[in-house]
C-alpha cells in the first residue's frame, strides 16, 4: 500500500477510535486476556496485556492500529511467551464466513488483483495482462452473502441451545467487519475444553463424520424400528425432518432407504450435511490460543466495524457497521463491482478519478481497489 | 479415598493402599518368599502377569461378584499386590503396560456389572463414585441410560479412533450424552489403564526378596519376546503426495495443508533448508517468511515447541485426507508404510 493511502486510512481510523471508543467492548477478565495489534504495512505485535479501558484507549491512540485483537482465552500471564502464559480457559467461539459457503453469487462480486502489475480481472488462475500467478482474491460481499451467513448462525444457535444446553442470552453474535459473523458463547460447560475436544464439537455442529448406524441403518438386516422418529430431539430429529419431509412420508421413505442400502444411506448423510449442519470454520473453534478481532474495532479489510448484532434478522452491515466520516475525498478507483454503503450506491468505477465520502473511499482502499489521488 | 468392603478390594485391588493392606493382614513381603504356604501366592501373581502379557484377562476366583469362599478374597488382593512387586523387581515397562491394561479390562467388567445392578443400589453407587472420584466424570442415571455432561464425555472420547465414539454419533440432549453401562465404563478404559500403570510406576521398588529371584528372571526373559522391529517402505502417504502435487503446480495450498507437509517432512528428518524450496511456486511465496515459519515448526525458533504432524482424523476434517487402502487404519500419516516384523 502506498504511503498517502496509509496516511489517509490512519487518519480515518484515528478519528473513529477517538469518536467511537464507546463501541469498543473490553471483554470481562480484561487483565487475563492477551491483546495484539497490527499496523498498516507491518507485522503483528501480540502478547500484550491490558488492565482496563483506559489502557486500551491509550494503545489505540498511540499506535493507530489497522487491526486490534484479543484472546478468547484467559491466562495467568497473558504477556509472556505462549508456553509460559499458563492457559486457564477460553470462551467458545465460532466463525462463519460467506466465502466458505460456496454461494452462487460469489462469482458476481469476486475479482482478482495481480500482485505484480495491479491488473484487475475476473480470471482466477493467472493475470490476464502479465500472466503472473501471484494474484489476490478480492470480494465485495452482497446481501445474499450476508443472508446466507445469518442462516448458518441460526442453525448454530439452535444446535447450541437445543443439544448443548447453552442459554440463548449467553450467545453473542457479532458482524466480523468483512464477510461474516463471529459467535461467542459464554458460561458454557465447554469453557475449559482443550483443542481436540473442541475439534470433535465442531464436527458435531457441522454434521461431520456421521455413520449410518447412528440413524438406525445397518450393513446387514437393518431394523425399521431403529430409524429416527419425527419428534426426536437432536440430530435424529433434524435428520427426520430433512429426509422424511413430513410425518406421513416416514414409513415410505424408510422402506426406500432400506432398499437402497448402506452406501447409498452414507451418501444421503453426506448430501444433507451441508443443509442441516452449520458451516463454521473448524480451525477457528479448535484454536484455544487464538486472538480475535476486538468487538467494536475496525476491520482493515473493509474499514467496517466488528459490531454486536442486537437483532440479527434486521441487521444490515452496510448501514449499521459503517461509522466513518462523510467528508468527500478524491480517489483513483478501479472497482468494477457496484457496492452499497449507508444506503448509497457506488461504482462500478473503471480506472477513474471520483469524489466519494470518506467511508466509501476507505472501503475501496482497504479492498485495494482505489488509491488516494 | 473410598471406604471399601472386602469383596470390593478384591474386585478393584488397585484402590487399596498396598503397604497398609499387608500390615493390616499382619504379613511382610519376605514371608511370601520363604513360607511354603504363602509361596503359592507368588506363583499365582506370576500367573496373573503371564496371562496379562498374553493379552488375556486374568480369570479370578471370584464367582459373579462374590468370592467363592472367604479365603479367596485376600488371595485375590495378595496376588495383585505381589504381581506389582514382581513387576517392579523385573523393571520391565512393556510388562507393566500389558499388566495394567489387562487389570483395567478386568476391573471394567466388574464396574459394568455393578453399574447395571438393579437389585443392589449400593453397588451401583460405588461404581458411580469410583468413576467420579478417579476420572472426574459425573454419571447420573436417567431412565435406562447413564448420562454424563458433553464436556466430560469429550475429554475421554477423543482418545478413541472409532467413528462411533464421535459426539455426532451419540445421543445428545440438553448438554448430556446418553450411554449404556457398557459404554460408560468403556469410555474410561484408557484412563483406568493409565491410573493402574501410574500406580505401579510410582510404587517403590523393594530390594530383591529371597525366593522371588526365579519368577523375576522368568519375567525378564518373557518381556524379550515383545520387542518388535519395524520396517518402512519410504513411500509418502496419499495426503502428502497430493499436497506436494498442488505446491508443484503452483496452486494455492491452504495453511493447514502447508502445516501438514512441513511437519510431516520435518518428522521424516528433512531439514528446513531442504523443505523450503517446495513452497517456492506458491502464489504468495516469500522466502524469508517461509524460512521463519519452518524454523518455528521445527522448534528452532520462537517458543521452541516442536510441532508434530496432524492426525488422520484432523486431516479428514480439513479436507486434506485422500485415504487409499494402503492407509489401513493408521491414525497419523507418519505411520504410513510402517510394518511390524
Amino acid at each position: 500500500m502506498q504511503e498517502n493511502d496509509i496516511k489517509f486510512l490512519e487518519d480515518s481510523f484515528k478519528k473513529y477510535y477517538f469518536e467511537h471508543f464507546d463501541l469498543i467492548r473490553v471483554p470481562n477478565r480484561t487483565s487475563e486476556r492477551e491483546f495484539g495489534f497490527q499496523k498498516f504495512n507491518s507485522g503483528m505485535t501480540r502478547h500484550i496485556s491490558i488492565k482496563d479501558d483506559k489502557e486500551l484507549h491509550l494503545l489505540l491512540m498511540k499506535n493507530i492500529p489497522s487491526d486490534v485483537y484479543c484472546s478468547n482465552a484467559c491466562y495467568s500471564f497473558p504477556n509472556l511467551p505462549m508456553n509460559e502464559k499458563d492457559w486457564k480457559d477460553a470462551d467458545l467461539i465460532f466463525d462463519i464466513d460467506a466465502k466458505d459457503l460456496n454461494l452462487e453469487c460469489r462469482k458476481n462480486h469476486t475479482i482478482y488483483k495481480c500482485n505484480e502489475c495491479s491488473e484487475i480481472s475476473t480470471n482466477s488462475n493467472n493475470c490476464s495482462k502479465c500472466n503472473s500467478i501471484k494474484i489476490e482474491k478480492k470480494s465485495l460481499p452482497c446481501k445474499n452473502c450476508i443472508d446466507a451467513s445469518k442462516n448458518e448462525v441460526y442453525k448454530l444457535s439452535k444446535i447450541l441451545t437445543e443439544d448443548l444446553d447453552v442459554q440463548q442470552n449467553d450467545i453473542h453474535v457479532y458482524f466480523s467487519g468483512n464477510e461474516g459473523f463471529h459467535v461467542y458463547v459464554y458460561n458454557s460447560q465447554f469453557q475449559q475444553l482443550g483443542s481436540r475436544e473442541r475439534s470433535d464439537l465442531t464436527d458435531y455442529i457441522m454434521f461431520n463424520g456421521v455413520i449410518p448406524e447412528t440413524f438406525g441403518m445397518k450393513k446387514f438386516k437393518p431394523n425399521r424400528l431403529s430409524f429416527p422418529d419425527f419428534e426426536e430431539k437432536g440430530w435424529r430429529g433434524r435428520f427426520s425432518k430433512e429426509v422424511y419431509g413430513s410425518k406421513s412420508k416416514r414409513s415410505k421413505i424408510i422402506s426406500e432407504l432400506i432398499t437402497n442400502g448402506y452406501s447409498s444411506f452414507q451418501k444421503t448423510l453426506e448430501d444433507i450435511s451441508d443443509k442441516i449442519g452449520s458451516k463454521i470454520d473448524p480451525n477457528v473453534t479448535m484454536d484455544i490460543h487464538r486472538i480475535f478481532r476486538l468487538p467494536g474495532s475496525l476491520n482493515s479489510k473493509s474499514g467496517l466495524t466488528k459490531i454486536f448484532c442486537n437483532d440479527l434478522a434486521k441487521f444490515d452491515p452496510y448501514i449499521e457497521a459503517s461509522f466513518l466520516g462523510e467528508n468527500s475525498v478524491h480517489v483513483m478507483a478501479n472497482c468494477p463491482i457496484e457496492f452499497k454503503l449507508k444506503n448509497r450506491k457506488f461504482g462500478p468505477y473503471f480506472n477513474e478519478k471520483v469524489s466519494v465520502p470518506t467511508y466509501a473511499a476507505v472501503y475501496m482502499i482497504c479492498k485495494k481497489l482505489a488509491t488516494i489521488s | 479415598m473410598l471406604a471399601l468392603g472386602q469383596d470390593e478390594i478384591a474386585k478393584y485391588p488397585f484402590l487399596a493402599d498396598a503397604g497398609q493392606y499387608l500390615k493390616d493382614k499382619g504379613f511382610t513381603l519376605e514371608q511370601f518368599g520363604t513360607d511354603p504356604d504363602l509361596k503359592s501366592l507368588v506363583e499365582k501373581a506370576f500367573n496373573r502377569i503371564e496371562v496379562a502379557a498374553d493379552g488375556k484377562i486374568y480369570h479370578s476366583d471370584l464367582i459373579g461378584d462374590q468370592a467363592s469362599n472367604q479365603a479367596a478374597l485376600p488371595r485375590e488382593v495378595f496376588s495383585f499386590l505381589l504381581a506389582i512387586v514382581l513387576l517392579k523387581l523385573s523393571g520391565m515397562t512393556t510388562l507393566i503396560k500389558r499388566f495394567a491394561l489387562a487389570e483395567a479390562r478386568r476391573a471394567e467388567k466388574y464396574l459394568e456389572k455393578d453399574l447395571a445392578n438393579i437389585s443392589d443400589e449400593s453397588k451401583k453407587q460405588l461404581a458411580i463414585r469410583i468413576i467420579d472420584d478417579l476420572f472426574s466424570v459425573q454419571v447420573k442415571k436417567q431412565d435406562d441410560y447413564f448420562v454424563i455432561p458433553v464436556s466430560d464425555y469429550l475429554k475421554h472420547s477423543i482418545n478413541f479412533h472409532e467413528r462411533e465414539w464421535k459426539l455426532i454419533n451419540r445421543h445428545v440432549e440438553n448438554g448430556l450424552v446418553f450411554l449404556t453401562p457398557h459404554e460408560t465404563v468403556r469410555l474410561i478404559r484408557k484412563e483406568l489403564g493409565t491410573y493402574i500403570s501410574s500406580k505401579i510406576i510410582n510404587a517403590k521398588t523393594p530390594p530383591m526378596i529371597s525366593g522371588f529371584e526365579e519368577p523375576v528372571n522368568k519375567l525378564i526373559s518373557m518381556s524379550k519376546k515383545f520387542t518388535t522391529f519395524t520396517i518402512t517402505t519410504g513411500e509418502y502417504p496419499p495426503c502428502i503426495k497430493h499436497a506436494i502435487e498442488i505446491l508443484e503446480k503452483g496452486e494455492n495450498l491452504p495453511h493447514s495443508g502447508r502445516f501438514m507437509v512441513a511437519t510431516f517432512l520435518l518428522s521424516k528428518g528433512q531439514s528446513v533448508e531442504e523443505i523450503a524450496p517446495l513452497f517456492k511456486n506458491a502464489p504468495d511465496y516469500n522466502e524469508r517468511v517461509t524460512l521463519y515459519q519452518l524454523n518455528h515448526l521445527a522448534g528452532t525458533s520462537g517458543s521452541g515447541t516442536h510441532y508434530s504432524c496432524p492426525s488422520c482424523e484432523k486431516l479428514k476434517t480439513q479436507n486434506l485426507c485422500f485415504a487409499i487402502p494402503e492407509c489401513d487404519n493408521i491414525i497419523n500419516p507418519l505411520q504410513f508404510g510402517k510394518k511390524r516384523i
